[in-house]
């Protein structure tokens, strides 16, 4: 069964012209009107004066478009003829004459732009530092104020931030003391100095590799979902219901994020060490021909109770920096899923890049 | 009798164990808007969605234009879906693009017509909903209301025969829900547009409904004509014309 408006998308129509007369036939339909578009290329219309629509039977919003512009094109003198009721109360309806023509806000110059950029850039400078005292100080409250959290959301978090990142963070960072030492084997091997592989390995995963590398995953994992969580219950006015229910967005959100961080990094930096010595051992065992008790030897004897602290100290400032970024984007988030997108993308990159920003500031300290 | 244009023959929906509609039987007709009416959670959007091919029901036939709306098939699914315009609840504009760009997603894809038609008609549209001064914001930049405006402008760009509605007074003022009223009622005078809304506010059913459809934990408890709904002697159709009148 087919209906008349269904029938008019497979029925053409026809331009023609006379003289002075322009006659139109048949539907004038968002179906119709590409090929009339075609045809009226080939037709000259500057002699036009009168468009005739008796054979129009049917005419819907983009015939009344496609009419009005062809009496634009030919000229204000042309008018539309012999409309029957239906066509002439489209016409009215669909009429473009009364659209109001938005305000477009000008473009900024040069000198405008330039100090948009650095007064928002300042602005958000100072947000960022805001956000960061809240943070900590709403932390520091909630170590010995449980109360202003939902039940069992640290443990909860640190399922989420540290036990299912055990996997990942093992495996990687067994493959990364695996392909230091095998790189370092070989240099150190045609000076017969061997065992200063074990020295290299457990240094450099305590001290730089294993922090960083946990750190780049745990902001890559953690970092992101942060952002998008957050992200997300700003667009869709959840934080305004918590605020509104005189609950702190930060104390509820935030900082069992931040508890939970700040307990499971240095574990999982723990962990990325001994998996990067481990892998060195491998190597060493297989490769360098090393004994199961000389490489452990010297490992212990190289390894001292500064560089654990060390790395382990940088990891919870990597936690800290990873969770801010993440909350701060989060926070931003403006409009609706795309706006979700762009902060999780910009919290991802900050954190990492925060992340090795701050191990080389790290370096720095320690030689001095 | 007007033609039917959706027939609906024993349609099931269940979410899990949950039945939502229990052998729906319906016709939609030709020309005609028909209301879906109910209370809270009877089933009035899911059946709104089964017909239109959102949520797949698990037994029963839906039929659009006389030919199963089967997502399988995908050339008449296609094909019929450039005749159907749907509103949604939450209006369900693409956030990262202006209005009048939303207006304009359907003629891009759908015609060949060129960008200036392409640009009044979108114009037309927005100024037909009272939107034309807006055409450039962004829908987070605009309220409630006048976001679901943008995207009734948005699921009437290619002129449909066949236009839903999920809700599309809730949440506006009694004039421009008036005025979207007067609109609906032009497009299918107009254009032998025919709408199925599903809607609470006894105002706008006092002025479009050509016919009631009342759902009650997913059967249909009462279908005729808006005299017919309010003369009825069924108990829950009663109370809701008369709890909401004044």
């Amino acid at each position: 069964m087919n209906n008349m408006a269904s029938d008019n998308s497979l029925k053409s129509s026809r331009i023609h012209c006379r003289d002075s007369l322009l006659i139109l036939d048949g539907p004038l339909s968002i179906h119709t009107i590409p090929e009339l578009q075609k045809n009226l290329k080939q037709t000259r219309l500057d002699t036009v004066t009168t468009i005739d629509l008796s054979g129009v039977d049917y005419i819907d919003s983009a015939g009344v478009a496609f009419l009005e512009q062809l009496s634009e094109r030919t000229g204000s003198a042309a008018n539309l003829q012999k409309a029957n009721e239906k066509v002439q109360r489209a016409l009215e309806t669909f009429s473009s004459h009364q659209n109001r023509k938005p305000e477009q806000s000008p473009e900024p110059n040069f000198f405008e732009s330039v100090g948009n950029s650095v007064y928002s850039f300042g602005e958000s400078a100072l947000d960022f530092l805001y956000l960061t005292s809240e943070i900590v100080l709403w932390s520091l409250y909630g170590i010995f104020h449980t109360g202003s959290r939902r039940k069992g959301s640290v443990i909860q978090q640190s399922f989420l931030i540290g036990s299912n990142a055990i996997g990942i963070i093992a495996l990687l960072s067994f493959v990364l003391g695996l392909i230091l030492a095998l790189q370092s084997a070989a240099q150190l091997r045609q000076f017969g100095a061997n065992i200063y592989v074990a020295d290299l390995i457990a240094i450099s995963m305590v001290r730089e590799m294993g922090p960083m590398m946990t750190a780049i995953i745990i902001a890559g994992r953690s970092g992101s979902a942060f952002a998008a969580e957050i992200s997300t219950m700003k667009v869709t006015e959840e934080l305004d219901a918590l605020r509104m229910m005189a609950i702190n967005p930060i104390s509820y959100v935030v900082v069992p994020k931040f508890l939970a961080i700040t307990i499971c990094m240095p574990l999982l930096v723990t962990l990325s060490m001994i998996l990067g010595i481990l892998g060195g051992f491998v190597i060493g065992l297989t490769y360098l021909d090393l004994t199961f008790v000389s490489y452990f030897n010297e490992t212990i004897s190289i390894l001292t109770a500064e560089d654990l602290l060390v790395g382990l100290s940088k990891s919870i400032f990597f936690a800290w920096v990873i969770v801010i970024i993440g909350s701060y984007f989060g926070f931003k988030a403006q409009g609706g899923a795309e706006g979700v997108g762009k902060v999780t993308t910009s919290a991802v990159v900050a954190s990492i890049f925060a992340v090795i920003f701050l191990d080389a500031l790290f370096s720095l300290i320690y030689m001095i | 009798m007007p033609n039917s244009i959706i027939q609906i023959r024993n349609l099931i929906t269940q979410y899990g164990d949950k039945r939502i509609l229990d052998q729906i039987s319906l016709d939609f007709f030709e020309n005609q808007v028909t209301v879906i009416l109910g209370g809270s959670g009877c089933g009035k959007t899911t059946l709104l969605k089964s017909i239109i091919g959102l949520v797949s029901p698990a037994a029963g036939d839906v039929r659009i234009f006389g030919a199963p709306f089967d997502a399988a098939d995908e050339s008449h699914y296609n094909s019929a879906l450039r005749r159907i315009g749907v509103l949604f609840q939450n209006g369900a504009l693409l956030n990262s693009i202006s209005i009048a760009e939303n207006v304009a997603i359907p003629l891009e894809q759908h015609t060949r017509l060129d960008h200036d038609l392409i640009n009044q008609i979108v114009m037309t549209k927005l100024h037909m909903v009272g939107l034309d001064h807006a055409a450039y914001l962004l829908p987070s930049e605009l309220s409630g209301g006048m976001r679901k405006r943008a995207a009734l402008a948005r699921a009437i760009a290619l002129d449909p025969e066949l236009l839903f509605c999920d809700e599309p007074s809730a949440g506006l003022d009694p004039l421009t829900s008036a005025a979207l009223d007067d609109l609906i009622l032009t497009l299918r005078d107009q254009l032998n547009m025919s709408v199925v809304i599903v809607t609470h506010e006894l105002a706008s059913i006092h002025r479009i409904a050509d016919r009631i459809i009342f759902l009650d934990q997913g059967k249909i408890l009462f279908s005729g004509s808006l005299t017919e709904a309010k003369t009825c002697q069924i108990s829950e159709v009663e109370l809701f014309f008369k709890t909401g009148s004044f």
